[in-house]
Order: structure tokens, then C-alpha cells, then sequence
């Protein structure tokens, strides 16, 4: 018998998992676990993507320190991070909306979860014509009740915002949908013996519902705090973090540098990643703590 | 049920809520329903500024005809479907091996592999973004379809492993630890066995994947440039780019780069939202 065979006799039920592991592992550690220990080691180096690297320590990041636009990326991440949450109450009440039994109302629901289904270029496109100064449906109405027209993509006060409005629309369309599975398994007999007892109304979503939603509202949370720091897409339709870098998000300033039209800046573009990077990782952690609960109270 | 059903409600409530339905629906649609009707419209709607009124002429097939024959977006619908499917089927493939080994086995690590592949989901692509166009260039795929296949295939099997893990939990284990004692090969378990029972994870992952994919914009423009190899989401950006002020064709393009997915949903609805409640509201 060959060494081979005999290894593989005596530790058949220790090797299968790895064997049938083995494929994804590869995948995944080659395209995400080794690059992210890349990106943190480029982010220590002066680099243009395709000559030498050169060693230059902290100094990008003592750069980023220095960096207006990367506060004011810094700070609509923020913005971007509160406003999305809206989606949560927002898509609760339209799920709230829809769950009756009448007749077509699963052609309604599934017509109301269309935003989510598009890419977001087109929808990205189509919030850019709604805001158009000369034509966009915004400023008609705007004119109708007659108010001057904004150009909301155009202006440093509202551009953030304007763009923030678009990513909300496919966002509150899938909590909407987190929501409906929820409402779904919520236990009729707790309704009905709490409307024996004569709660009604919000008392009742506050205190009988919504803890049985609990499961729905934490992938809700979730997925839209990702979703918040992840926004690249709009802003690259949208605006490409204009005027004057005022809708900049981190996501979106560390693409433009890495890959300047003065050059690329791969290091520096690694620095910013390398922040987010840890912004997400609180999130992650709390994601994997709370999964970790739950396996071990199985 | 909560709120109440509006059958027991009063005839006005139910009255209002007839109503009520439809507008909402086409408020919420407005957009869209904007760009649907914009896709029709002559050139000379646009440049009389007639975008919000009736339409004066219906120029379906004029407009969708000119987009596929003045452009190349039929080059750039045919290199999404030429990314996404083998993604989809790879992602998959990869993924039910994962998932069946974490479900399955004990072993010492077991869930901190599991928790590897979960946490990978959530990165930012940023992170990402350096070293995967460099690994791409050593690899000869760089500017082709196969840097973003190999990459969707990487980054989908977190998600998916996720998926599929969870669902083969929910599976009757009696059934494999009968087949264990029965003497049946590990590898003959996964394919005669488990397989066959995780047709509706396979099912949800398909269309979900299938969207994720479709939709994705970063990845198309960090790894690909040009008609040759880019995907429809990266090739309706460059075309608003070419086509100024020629909103009725963009709006076309828009429309078909919309609704593959769409299809998708529509057909395999129930599939769709199990999956993308990860599993985790029944």
C-alpha cells in the first residue's frame, strides 16, 4: 500500500470536509482574503500600478489627514449612513401597506419591489433626469407650485442628499420585502388574543408585532448599513462626487485616486479603502457575534 | 394578521384602499414608468421638450431598432449574459461543495471557515480593488470577460456558502446518517442524496445570483474597457456619455438593460425572496 493511500485510509473522515472544501477556498482566499492583506500592505507605498514601489510608511495616511475631500467624503458617508436607515421604518410601513389578502395584491407587492430588481445605473439615470434643471419632473413641480427650479445635482447643499433620495428608493423596496416575509410568520394567535384585550393600533405594531419582527429588522439593518458604505454606483452615474467633491464618498474618492487622470495613485487609494475598510469592520463583527449567538444556542 | 384584514373593515376603508393601491403604485413607479415612456418617443418629442406630455408619435420599434443597430449595445447585452451565467454556475457549483462540507461535518474549524465566508460578503469592494486588477493582469484575463466570470465565481461563493450551509442544516440528517451506515461513499451522499433536496436553494441562489451579477457596475468598470468585454451596466454609462441629450435612446437602452432581470424575478418570484431573506425569515 503507498503512503498515499494509507494516509488517506487512516484519516478519511479528517481529509473529506477539506476535499470538498478545497475548490472554494481556493477561490475565496485567492480573489478576497489575500488581497485584503495586499491592499493593507500597498496602502504603506508609493505606487502608479505599474513601475516600482516605493516605501513610504504612514505617509499616506498622514496625507488623508490633510485631505479636505476625504473629510468631506468622511462626513457623507455619515449622512449617507443615518438617511439610509430610514429605509427600515420606511419599508415597514409600506409592507404594513400591502399585507391584505385582496384580490391582485401579489401583483402589487411584486410591482412595489421593482426598484430593487434594476441595476442601479438605470436608476441612477433616472434620478438624474428627474433632477434636471431645464426638463427634469422635479423641477416641473417645483415650477407648478411656483418655486424656482433647483438644480439639485449642480448644488453643494442638496447634491448628497439628492443622490441619497435615489439610493433610498431600491433600498426601502427591500426591506419592504424583508418585511412582508416577516409579517408572514408573525403568530395570529398573539394578535388575536392581544385584540382581546383590546390593543389596537400602534400599541399593538409597538409591542406585539414588531418583536416578533425582530429576525426581519436585524437583515434589514444590515443589509442597508452595507449598502450605505458601499454607495459607489450613484455617484459614479450620478455626479462623479461633484461639485467640487462635495458628494465624495469613500467608496467612490478611493476608485478616483487609485485610478487619477494625473496618474495613478494606487497607495493612496489602498489608504482609503484601508478605512472603510475598518469602518465596515465593526459592522461585520457585529453581524458575526450575533450569528455566533445563535449557533451556539442551538 | 396585522394590520387588519380590509375585508372586516368599514366599505369606506376598503373603498379608500381600492384607490389608494394603484396611486401609490404609480407614484412609487413614476420614474420608471417616465423612462418606459421616454424609450418611445420621437427625436422630435426631446428636442421640443415635450418630456412629460402624451407622446406624438409611438416610436417602439424605430427606437429600439437604432440602439441595436447604431451602437454596439448588443455587443454589450451579449457580454453580460456571456459574465453572468457561467458566474451563476460556477458560484453555485463551488458553493454547494462548501456548503454541503459545513453543514455536514464536524470538524475543529468548521465555523471559523464558515464565518470566513460570511464576513467576506460584507467587505467593501475598495479593499479589494488594487490587488485583484493586478492578479488579473498576471493572469492574462484583464479587459476580458474572464476577469469578471473568475471574479463573481470568487466573491458569489461567500454568499452563497452562506445560503447553502444554512439550508442543508434545515435538512433531515437521519436521512445521511442512514446512508453512512448503509456504507455509501461521502461523494455519492452529496450527489444521490443531498443534492437532489437542495433544488430550491439551488433555485433561489440561480436568480439571485443571477441579479447580483448582472447588476454589477464596479467590478465592470475597474477590470474591463471597451465594447469587446464590457457588460451592459458599464456600456449604458459610456453610451449616456455618446448619446447627449438623446434621452429616448438612452432611455431604450435603460429598458433593456433592466430586463433580464426583471424576467427573472417575475418568473422565479418565490425563489428570488427566499433568497435574498437569507434564509433567515422563513
Amino acid at each position: 500500500m503507498s503512503y498515499v493511500t494509507r494516509v488517506w485510509q487512516d484519516h478519511k473522515a479528517a481529509i473529506t470536509p477539506w476535499l470538498f472544501l478545497l475548490p472554494g477556498i481556493l477561490m475565496f482566499a485567492i480573489y478576497i482574503v489575500i488581497p485584503i492583506f495586499q491592499s493593507i500592505a500597498i496602502s504603506f507605498y508609493r505606487w502608479d500600478g505599474l513601475g516600482e514601489k516605493t516605501f513610504i510608511g504612514w505617509e499616506n495616511y498622514r496625507e488623508l489627514m490633510r485631505d479636505d475631500i476625504f473629510f468631506t467624503a468622511l462626513q457623507n458617508n455619515v449622512i449617507w449612513l443615518v438617511l439610509y436607515l430610514l429605509a427600515l421604518p420606511a419599508g415597514l410601513l409600506l409592507a404594513l401597506f400591502l399585507n391584505q389578502t385582496t384580490r391582485g395584491i401579489r401583483i402589487y407587492k411584486s410591482l412595489f419591489f421593482f426598484p430593487f430588481v434594476i441595476s442601479q445605473v438605470v436608476v441612477g439615470l433616472v434620478f438624474s433626469w428627474f433632477y434636471d434643471p431645464s426638463f427634469g419632473l422635479f423641477n416641473t413641480a417645483l415650477m407648478k407650485i411656483g418655486l424656482s427650479p433647483i438644480a439639485v445635482l449642480a448644488d453643494e447643499r442638496y447634491v448628497t442628499y439628492g443622490v441619497i433620495i435615489a439610493g433610498l428608493w431600491p433600498q426601502i423596496a427591500y426591506c419592504m420585502i424583508l418585511y412582508l416575509t416577516g409579517l408572514n410568520a408573525v403568530d395570529g394567535e398573539q394578535i388575536e388574543a392581544a385584540r382581546l384585550d383590546n390593543v389596537r393600533g400602534w400599541r399593538m405594531l409597538w409591542y406585539v408585532i414588531l418583536p416578533q419582527l425582530r429576525p426581519a429588522t436585524f437583515i434589514a439593518l444590515v443589509v442597508t448599513v452595507i449598502g450605505a458604505l458601499r454607495s459607489f454606483d450613484l455617484i459614479s452615474i450620478m455626479t462623479g462626487g461633484g461639485p467640487w467633491g462635495s458628494s465624495q464618498v469613500l467608496a467612490y474618492y478611493m476608485y478616483e485616486q487609485a485610478f487619477s487622470e494625473y496618474g495613478f495613485r494606487m497607495g493612496y487609494g489602498a489608504a482609503i479603502a484601508v478605512v472603510l475598510f475598518a469602518i465596515m469592520l465593526i459592522y461585520i463583527g457585529f453581524f458575526l457575534a450575533k450569528m455566533y449567538r445563535d449557533e451556539k444556542g442551538r | 394578521m396585522f394590520p387588519t384584514p380590509i375585508e372586516k373593515t368599514s366599505p369606506v376603508i376598503r373603498g379608500a384602499y381600492k384607490v389608494a393601491l394603484p396611486v401609490a403604485l404609480l407614484l412609487w413607479l413614476l420614474p420608471l414608468l417616465a423612462v418606459a415612456l421616454t424609450s418611445v418617443r420621437s427625436a422630435a418629442d426631446i428636442t421640443s421638450g415635450n418630456y412629460w406630455g402624451w407622446p406624438t408619435s409611438f416610436n417602439l420599434i424605430e427606437n429600439y431598432t437604432a440602439i441595436f443597430t447604431n451602437s454596439p449595445l448588443a455587443a454589450y447585452l451579449l457580454n453580460s449574459f456571456k459574465v453572468t451565467i457561467p458566474a451563476v454556475l460556477g458560484a453555485i457549483a463551488l458553493s454547494s461543495l462548501t456548503g454541503f462540507a459545513l453543514g455536514i461535518y464536524k470538524f475543529r474549524s468548521n465555523l471559523f471557515v464558515f464565518f470566513l465566508f460570511v464576513a467576506g460578503n460584507f467587505i467593501p469592494f475598495q479593499i479589494l480593488m488594487v490587488p485583484v486588477r493586478d492578479l488579473s493582469i498576471q493572469l492574462g484575463v484583464y479587459n476580458s470577460i474572464y476577469a469578471l466570470i473568475l471574479f463573481h465565481i470568487a466573491f458569489q461563493t461567500g454568499f452563497c456558502t452562506l445560503f447553502m450551509r444554512n439550508f442543508i442544516r434545515t435538512l433531515p440528517f437521519d436521512l445521511i446518517e442512514a446512508a453512512r451506515i448503509e456504507g455509501v461513499s461521502d461523494l455519492r451522499i452529496f450527489w444521490y442524496v443531498v443534492l437532489p433536496l437542495m433544488r430550491p436553494a439551488l433555485a433561489a441562489l440561480s436568480v439571485l445570483v443571477f441579479t447580483f451579477v448582472w447588476n454589477d457596475y464596479f467590478w465592470a468598470t475597474v477590470l474591463t474597457q471597451g465594447a469587446h468585454a464590457q457588460p451592459i451596466t458599464a456600456g449604458i454609462k459610456s453610451l449616456n456619455g455618446e448619446w447627449i441629450a438623446a434621452w429616448h435612446l438612452v432611455s431604450a437602452g435603460s429598458v433593456v438593460a433592466a430586463l433580464p432581470p426583471v424576467l427573472m424575478f417575475f418568473l422565479m418570484q418565490k425563489h428570488f425572496i427566499a433568497g435574498l431573506t437569507l434564509g433567515a425569515v422563513k
